[in-house]
């Protein structure tokens, strides 16, 4: 994973933005069973991949019904819930991405 | 543990239309709920940091498994798995091998607020899932969720975490798994985030208080829907297994008595009891000042028991067990030889060391692991430090009415301050008392001589008097003070009065004696006289006899005489 950040001050950060936005998006989908809340948060997070991080992301969608287990391993609280495994650090984006501003804040791709 | 706890009225309920109850094994707890938690709902259990939520509900999980074969889940938002069985671990369970045995889970809920990004629209159905999972894969009966208002600093949307919550809980209860929800206690509110508007079946707030610098946790049952419970304010300890719950409200004035007599230790002491001694299984009280021997008087008790093979607790809030042994073995008692004989134990501690649920804890623990037959409390006058005199009675009346339903006989010595009354017991506790032995010290005469007296004694015909109570070499001796010319002597006075006395009477007997020599002196010189004057009569009666015959003879005489002269005048 490109997240390492060497030498000091601005110059790495910028190194280190550079490579994050060039690295691979990990994606996880934790629905819970075939909801509205999930039917909509599938949707929304492959048009918001397809948009912003076409070609560089992978996405799994989990339906944590089928995998009560990965649920408990994965620390699942809340349907839905995206985790942003890659780049670090790792995130949680839990609703049902309505709000694309916000999922790609979450996703970094977006300033805070 | 199961025998330990429970009184058999605190059997579930298994009435079909009242409500069943879930044990928790907890001791004190089912009785103070009468049976346990309300099975197959949820009862939040709420208090400050440091009361014991986290343990309680641990233990009501654990004792579910070992005590009652019901496996349970704990679903932990603030402790990891590890952290949490490293705790119990100290307290003597052993989390990992229960979690092997597939009768517990744990489950650790991490919510790091700044991994998590709100998106829209979510429900909590990952949380459902994971306890729904577990509890299918153990057959949970009992499920713990601590604390889950790590939530609401989570999760920004509290709408939707308390439509969730409504919902989880509404879920725990159909799927029947008995449940406690801890919270953390809020300002003016029960939990900070109001869980007691969704838990509503049973209440309990955990409470951690210091005063006088020696902190106390207590725990009360706010509410408990469909059913009887103490309301009051019960002591919780926590030691070296676990959690234990102080009911007052479970200790009823209906214990066993019997006519059963046990010994004072002191035989004269006997006999002012009703000349039996004690009751069996009452509780004693000796007051008295500094110095009046009350000590003595608790170790001749302690030395009657283990003299007749029965088994003795000695708890000391003044001396070390050494030191009791030395000073007691300057007046003839031999405790170290009972000690080793396995028929007493010693408790020394400072009054201050702990508070007073923990002093009651521990002699309720000592009760329980050496089965004594007579206990001594020396002082009890000693806890005074720890706590107000409300409180002390409080505890004492549940030592007292734990000591009796155990049927041990039980002596309180009550130190009295030299300038109140004697008949006022320091704590306020001699209504709670059964006999009541005052000691007295009296000063006359350059002395301090003690005196023994029985202020009450319930059920017997005791003695009203007076003792001199006399610590000697070889015990104690109880003595009949002088009672004479209205005023009570004692010590050297009593000696001298009773020399006094002994020479009053020797010379009462000598006088007496002269005078029978006296008085048996007259009689024998009338008698000598009697003598005499019967011999002159004898004597006289011999001359008036001789003087008759005299007379005869002399008119015999007369007669031949002038017979004789008429024959020499020749008359006719």
């Amino acid at each position: 994973m490109g997240n390492s950040v060497t030498g000091t001050g601005l110059a790495a950060l910028t190194k280190a933005r550079r490579q994050r936005d060039s690295s691979k998006y990990l994606l996880k989908l934790y629905v819970a069973g075939v909801t509205p809340h999930s039917a909509e948060a599938i949707r929304n997070v492959s048009t918001v991949c397809e948009k912003h991080l076409h070609n560089r992301y992978e996405l799994e969608i989990i339906d944590i019904y089928q995998q009560p287990t990965l649920a408990r391993g994965e620390q699942i609280i809340a349907a839905p819930t995206l985790i942003r495994k890659l780049p670090l650090p790792l995130r949680r984006l839990i609703g049902n991405l309505a709000s694309e501003n916000t999922v790609l804040v979450g996703l970094d791709l977006l300033p805070r | 543990m199961r025998n330990k706890t429970t009184a058999p009225r605190s059997k579930p309920n298994r009435n079909s239309i009242g409500l069943e109850k879930c044990r928790t094994g907890i001791p004190g707890m089912d009785d103070l709920t009468d049976g346990g938690l309300p099975r197959g709902r949820p009862t939040l259990v709420c208090g400050g940091a440091g009361c014991g939520k986290t343990l309680l509900g641990m233990e009501f999980v654990i004792h579910g498994i070992t005590d009652f074969g019901e496996p349970g889940v704990f679903m932990s938002f603030e402790e990891t798995e590890e952290e949490l069985a490293q705790n119990m671990a100290s307290l003597g369970f052993d989390l990992p091998a229960l979690v092997r045995q597939k009768k517990l889970d744990i489950d650790y809920v991490r919510i790091e607020r700044s991994e998590i990004e709100e998106t829209g629209e979510y429900d909590l159905e990952g949380l459902f899932v994971r306890l729904g999972a577990l509890i299918d894969e153990l057959g949970a009966k009992r499920v713990v969720l601590d604390t889950i208002e790590a939530l609401f600093a989570g999760l920004p949307n509290e709408a939707i975490l308390r439509a969730e919550l409504r919902r989880l809980f509404r879920w725990l209860k159909d799927r029947g798994v008995t449940t406690i929800i801890t919270g953390e206690r809020g300002d003016n509110t029960l939990t900070r985030y109001g869980l007691e508007e969704y838990v509503s079946d049973c209440v309990i707030v955990l409470d951690h208080r210091v005063r006088e610098q020696i902190a106390t946790r207590r725990l009360r049952v706010v509410k408990y829907r469909g059913s009887k419970h103490g309301t009051n304010e019960c002591p919780v300890l926590i030691d070296e297994h676990g959690l234990c719950v102080l009911p007052i409200s479970s200790l009823r004035l209906d214990y066993p008595v019997t006519q059963k007599r046990v010994s004072s230790g002191i035989q004269p002491l006997d006999a002012m009891l009703g000349g039996k001694g004690y009751y069996w299984g009452s509780s004693i009280l000796v007051s008295g000042g500094a110095g009046s021997g009350k000590s003595s008087l608790a170790t001749a008790f302690v030395d009657g028991i283990c003299r007749e093979g029965l088994k003795c607790v000695y708890v000391s809030f003044e001396e070390s067990p050494d030191q009791v042994a030395r000073n007691m073995a300057s007046i003839g008692f031999d405790l170290n030889k009972w000690v080793k004989q396995g028929r007493l134990m010693f408790h020394s501690m400072r009054s201050t060391a702990s508070g007073l649920e923990m002093h009651l804890a521990n002699i309720v623990k000592m009760v329980q692991q050496f089965h004594p037959d007579g206990i001594v409390i020396d002082p009890v006058t000693n806890l005074i430090s720890v706590g107000k005199g409300e409180e002390i009675k409080e505890m004492l009346t549940r030592v007292i009415d734990y000591l009796k339903s155990k049927s041990i006989t039980s002596l309180f010595t009550s130190l009295t301050l030299a300038d109140s009354p004697a008949e006022q017991s320091e704590v306020g506790i001699s209504s709670l008392m059964d006999t009541w032995l005052l000691l007295r010290i009296i000063e006359s005469a350059n002395e301090r001589n003690r005196i023994l007296y029985v202020l009450k004694s319930r059920g017997m015909a005791h003695s009203n008097q007076m003792r001199e109570f006399l610590l000697t070499d070889n015990g104690i001796k109880l003595c009949n003070p002088y009672l004479g010319a209205g005023a009570v002597l004692t010590g050297s006075a009593r000696l001298v009065q009773e020399t006094k006395d002994r020479e009053q009477m020797l010379k009462e007997q000598q006088s007496v004696d002269h005078r029978c020599r006296e008085l048996a002196a007259e009689r024998l010189t009338l008698e000598a006289q009697m003598e005499a004057l019967k011999l002159r009569r004898i004597a006289l009666q011999e001359e008036s006899k001789l003087a008759e015959t005299d007379a005869q003879l002399h008119q015999e005489q007369t007669r031949q005489d002038q017979k004789q002269l008429s024959i020499s005048r020749k008359a006719d």
